[in-house]
């Protein structure tokens, strides 16, 4: 097979980025900025030119670029993607450059520091996305670690070594379980290999409840990682301690790497398990998604209430995900995307006037509809999506969702999808009850009335996200058309074993 | 004019577009005004044309289909950004652009000098353009995109002045309850569509409807899916028990509760009910429960509404009253009458409204009728037209009102019951005491309010022009749904108008039983002379006998509160529904669950493996000889296990 260089280059652009950045003097705060934000925007053309020659009619893997490693072991340098990864590949290429920008005023200790391990975190994220070798997958997951512990640890606010520890300790735990589950099913006849696509026609073989506990172990690992019910309590800390930088990234793509992972290991490596596992699964993302809309909707911080509407709405993605249905499993990957916009906007928007007023209490502000105009714009719009308003993009995921689910012959029973779309009404009664305390009202508090609105540079950053929330809200088919082959394809390969279950 | 149907919601978006975004910039109230008004001009143009269109065509021809581009499509759901053009949608369609347009126009008086002026008209087309998908669109989820988007409208408009105070609490908050308590329908709506889906793989109204008028569909599908659009209907149409957000709505400007919460958006569950009516027809059972609900809406709406003291809220509370007529006459089968309902209702109510909205004007933004008094002097045509209104809610003979509310009580008794024609004509009687209480108080009797504060005078042309429209179609508008009672065999062109699109309905529903032209003028007469009683009645009292009236609410106290006080239904869904949420989310779900024991078992696991290696760790002390005894220990008790093993 030709080798296809392109991912290969993606992903070393912003290894080589940061390691070029620790050669700039710290003192050159602007010159850092403008190379870490020149780097990533060459990661986004490349990126780019990726989606430019993609094939979205075939449902195998495309610009496979295959080095063997270690040879006794089968383990190679093995990178692709299909439709899946290369919409997640997009969101993180796209939503660095602007959490970059978005840090150009706040972070102003240790840029250079800081600029390294942003980069080096893409580079994590960009690796983990276009594995096609476990061996490979797992070092860059656990790598990937490393940086955002730092980002929480060092530039997060007043708990932050206890939100970092936290998160580490959640989120080791659970790849340690993975580990072990890699290094099994690999050893799995006929031969030792940790080839992803190899895989896919051994894992299927391997009996009952040992492929119980291997799904278990892979699951429990992306579960922490999404975070579904009960395993997010890390989630609040570290989305409130990061500094904004940390929690966009952390909710638009990190967050996804656990539900990605759901769909491209634990899906078609263990059909069987995932099957019978999905009803239990599932009534946990539906415990999430009411879970945390009500949880948000009392938190007094409004950091807070952004990270618990996370959980509930990764528990749409999770519940889309185990409905094993076109529909469910097309809006579960767009709301991926959908939930990394809209909850990006939210965070970046949090942040802009934490800069100004350094608080994030709700009752802190109220008015602001009338001193920053432009600001709550924006901060309706981000909230609307988030809600799920039809013509936004929330809409297109949690609709599809529902309705794949409702079918489902998988979970074959409604209330999955009457309890999940209550969810949608409470998240119109956190979001908006938040957004009327802080816009509306008489402006309550006089330090409201000095602060400016958004400048030009926050203006720039917040556009791009919005213009998608339209986008996908009017017109999905763009989006939605890159992965039709590759979720039918993944669907197909589980029916293929789970005929059973299925009728 | 069919093929050009969807620019009637391209250009109210375009006027929303250019408002919202250079709105600020232009600042001259006469260019935004134009821009919005003249948006929905045109688009009541459009529909116009597409109106005389449809007429020229053979009826069989009279429902097509314009698609503009594939929404999303995902396995076998296809949804398109289609727009059906029917004799139903095109009259819906009608009612929004041009009552829409004239509120349009009035608005550009009544908003003068508001410093959101080009806010209001942003939002007000935004409006349009979504309520023109509702009723148009050619599937269930462009009619959802319709249906949320009115939702957002009404939450932008109703706290439009979001830093004022409105009743015991504020603007913003009566906001968020509207959306909320809609969102809570739309989630039975949701749940509706998700069936509909299951059911019949499709989502699009052509298939859908032409397979279950096929019937392989068990009944009990029907009657859920049509429960669960029932619910929908009743959120966005202010029915029980989900009709609390729209008096609080009143907390908008007035035209925005004449367009949105009375002639308009309101009606949307109506016409929703009559676009499915094929659904409801095959689900008998939910067709008795929409009898129920409207009628009791309509009957308890009612005696609210006689004892309240602001302006606008004795509008709201009849608004919602009259809209459970609507439900009833979908409920008994009669969808036509319930759309002839929602056409007349739509004149005369926006005329109350924007009437209302005119005495507030010159009221200095007073809104207590008991502050009022003797107005009719000051400003001749706001009172001539409201009366001309009332007149007409009031089923006065002759008048719009009189025709659809006739044919609905007509409808109630012949393919219902006697009882539900009682509690209706009932529910009329009251409707008309209510209304003239209201012109009493307002225009009649003497002045009560302080005349060195307040001058009241009429509004300016652009205010009261719209006004003199909407009473000419509130006196005529009937006459186009004349019953055949008058016009013969065939003579209700209305009916025979919409004949086609609740064929299939009609078909499945039961024959209902002969009735003879005698009862029909005997319970005409009967619930005409009681409303004009009680018309009189009213404005005797409470023109020239006010004590009477506080007599009689002194007397029953206890009623009297009751009423006054909605029957504290507020309060208890705050007791019995908030509140609860609330505690158990922040006390139990966050403070308990989730901090205490979720949290609480990984710090202590935490703290136990913290525990364990410190113990473990005293082990390594560093002193050989220890190391060296446990070394002996540990080799004897293995070799006293290898030797008994053997």
């Amino acid at each position: 097979m030709e080798n296809n260089l392109l991912l290969t280059i993606l992903l070393l652009t912003p290894i080589i980025g940061s390691i070029l950045v620790l050669f700039l003097k710290e003192e050159q705060k602007n010159v850092i900025r403008v190379t870490g934000l020149f780097i990533s925007v060459i990661a986004l053309i490349v990126s780019l030119f990726i989606l430019g020659d993609f094939d979205s009619s075939r449902s195998d893997f495309q610009f496979i670029h295959k080095i063997l490693w270690v040879k006794s072991l089968d383990i190679s340098y093995h990178v692709g993607i299909d439709g899946i990864s290369l919409l997640l590949l997009l969101l993180t290429t796209f939503l660095t450059p602007l959490t970059l920008i978005s840090t150009w005023k706040s972070i102003t200790k240790n840029v250079k520091l800081f600029t390294f391990f942003m980069l080096m975190l893409e580079a994590g994220m960009i690796g983990v996305f276009i594995s096609l070798d476990l061996f490979l997958f797992y070092v860059l997951w656990e790598a990937m670690l490393i940086p955002m512990y730092f980002i929480i640890g060092v530039w997060g606010g007043e708990q932050r070594i206890y939100a970092s520890v936290k998160f580490f300790i959640f989120t080791m735990a659970g790849s340690l379980l993975m580990l072990i589950a890699i290094i099994w099913l690999a050893m799995s006849p006929p031969t030792f290999t940790t080839d992803l696509i190899k895989l896919y026609g051994v894992g299927p073989f391997v009996k009952g409840d040992i492929q119980m506990w291997m799904f278990l172990a892979f699951f429990i690992s992306f579960a922490i990682k999404v975070p579904l019910f009960p395993l997010h309590t890390w989630l609040p800390d570290a989305h409130v301690q990061a500094p904004t930088a940390g929690s966009v990234i952390l909710a638009g793509v990190l967050l996804k790497m656990g539900t990605f992972g759901l769909i491209r290991f634990c899906l078609p490596l263990f059909p069987q398990s995932a099957v019978i596992a999905a009803p239990y699964i599932s009534v946990l993302a539906v415990i999430g998604i009411i879970y945390g809309a009500l949880v948000a909707m009392v938190q007094k911080d409004v950091k807070k209430l952004v990270a618990y509407s996370s959980v509930s709405h990764l528990g749409f993605v999770v519940l889309g995900i185990f409905a094993f249905t076109q529909e469910a499993l097309q809006g579960a990957i767009i709301q991926m995307i959908n939930h990394g916009i809209s909850t990006g906007a939210l965070f970046l928007l949090v942040g802009m006037i934490y800069d100004r007023t350094h608080s994030r209490e709700i009752s802190f502000y109220g008015g602001i509809a009338k001193t920053l105009p432009v600001f709550s714009t924006a901060l309706l719009l981000a909230s609307l999506s988030s809600v799920g308003l039809p013509g936004l993009n929330g809409f297109i995921g949690e609709f599809l969702i529902l309705t794949g689910s409702f079918k489902s012959l998988v979970l074959n029973n409604w209330w999955y999808t009457i309890f999940a779309a209550t969810g949608v009404i409470f998240a119109a009664v956190y979001l908006l009850w938040m957004y009327q305390r802080v816009a509306f009202g008489k402006v309550t508090n006089d330090k409201l009335l000095a602060i400016p609105d958004l400048n030009s540079r926050e203006l720039f950053i917040l556009l791009p996200l919005l213009v998608f929330a339209v986008w996908i809200g009017i017109y999905p088919g763009s989006f939605l058309e890159l992965t039709d082959v590759n979720s039918a394809s993944i669907l197909g390969h589980v029916k293929e074993f789970t005929f059973n279950f299925l009728q | 004019m069919i093929d050009l149907i969807h620019f009637t919601i391209i250009i109210p978006l375009v006027g929303f577009l250019i408002n919202g975004l250079l709105g600020r910039k232009i600042k001259n109230e006469k260019v935004i005004g134009a821009i919005g008004s003249g948006a929905v001009g045109i688009a009541f143009i459009i529909a116009l044309g597409a109106l005389f269109q449809l007429l020229s065509l053979p009826e069989s021809e009279r429902s097509q289909v314009v698609t503009l581009f594939n929404w999303f499509s995902v396995g076998n759901l296809e949804i398109n950004f289609a727009y059906l053009v029917d004799p139903l949608s095109i009259t819906m369609a009608l009612i929004v652009t041009g009552v829409g347009f004239l509120i349009h126009v009035y608005s550009i008086g009544y908003m003068h000098g508001d410093k959101g002026f080009w806010r209001f008209f942003t939002y007000m087309n935004l409006f349009i353009f979504a309520m023109m998908n509702l009723i148009l669109g050619d599937n269930f989820v462009v009619l959802f995109l319709g249906w949320e988007g009115v939702g957002l409208c009404s939450y932008l408009l109703i706290g439009f002045w979001y830093d004022r105070k409105f009743e015991k609490g504020t603007v913003a908050q009566a906001a968020k309850k509207a959306f909320i308590v809609n969102r809570i329908g739309d989630f039975g709506f949701l749940l509706g569509m998700f069936l509909i889906y299951l059911t019949f793989d499709s989502l699009n109204f052509t298939e859908v409807f032409s397979k279950a008028a096929s019937g392989a569909v068990p009944e009990a599908t029907f009657t859920l899916i049509a429960l669960f659009l029932f619910i929908g209907a009743t959120g966005k149409s202010a029915q029980i028990p989900l009709y609390v957000w729209l008096p609080d709505a009143m907390a908008g400007p007035t035209p925005v509760s004449a367009l949105i919460h009375a002639a308009t958006m309101v009606t949307a569950g109506v016409y929703m009910v009559a676009r499915t009516s094929i659904i409801f027809a095959s689900a008998p059972a939910i067709m008795t429960v929409v009898v129920i609900v409207g009628i009791l809406t309509a009957f308890f709406a009612a005696t609210i509404g006689l004892v309240q003291n602001d302006i606008k809220k004795v509008l709201a509370y009849s608004t919602v009253s009259q809209l459970g007529y609507m439900f009833v006459a979908c409920g008994v089968g009669a969808f036509s009458a319930g759309i002839f309902h929602v056409m007349t209702h739509a004149f005369f109510k926006a005329l109350l409204f924007l009437g209302a909205g005119s005495v507030i004007h010159g009221m200095h933004e007073e809104q207590n009728i008991q502050n009022y008094g003797g107005l009719k002097k000051h400003m001749p045509v706001t009172y001539l037209t409201f009366i001309i209104a009332a007149f007409a809610i009031s089923g006065f003979p002759g008048l719009s009102g009189f025709f659809s509310k006739d044919e609905i009580l007509w409808y109630s008794y012949s393919n219902f019951s006697l009882g539900l024609w009682i509690i209706a004509a009932l529910t009329a009687v009251m409707t008309a005491f209510y209304m003239f209480r209201l012109v009493s108080l307002t225009f009649f009797g003497e002045e009560r309010f302080d005349h060195h504060k307040v001058h009241p005078h009429e509004s300016p042309k652009v205010m009261t022009v719209p006004l003199m429209v909407l009473a000419f179609l509130s006196v005529f508008g009937g006459y186009i749904g004349v019953p055949e009672l008058f016009s013969g065999e065939g003579g209700n062109k209305f009916h025979h108008w919409l004949e086609p699109v609740f064929a299939a309905a009609n078909g499945r529903l039961a024959e209902n039983a002969e009735h003879s032209h005698f009862e029909e003028i005997l319970l005409m007469a009967l619930s005409v002379s009681a409303a004009i009683i009680a018309m009189w009645f009213a404005w005797k009292i409470f023109t020239t006998n006010k004590e009477l009236a506080e007599k009689t609410s002194n007397k029953f106290k206890g009623l009297y509160n009751i009423l006054f006080n909605k029957y504290f239904v507020d309060e208890f869904y705050e007791k019995a529904v908030i509140s609860p949420i609330n505690k158990f989310s922040e006390g139990f779900l966050w403070k308990i669950a989730d901090v205490r024991l979720i949290d609480g078992f990984v710090n202590g696991t935490a703290g136990l493996i913290d525990n364990i290696s410190g113990t473990i760790k005293r082990l390594q002390n560093g002193i050989a000889q220890f190391y060296a005894v446990i070394m002996m220990t540990g080799i004897a008790i293995i070799l006293f296990w290898i030797i008994f093993s053997l």
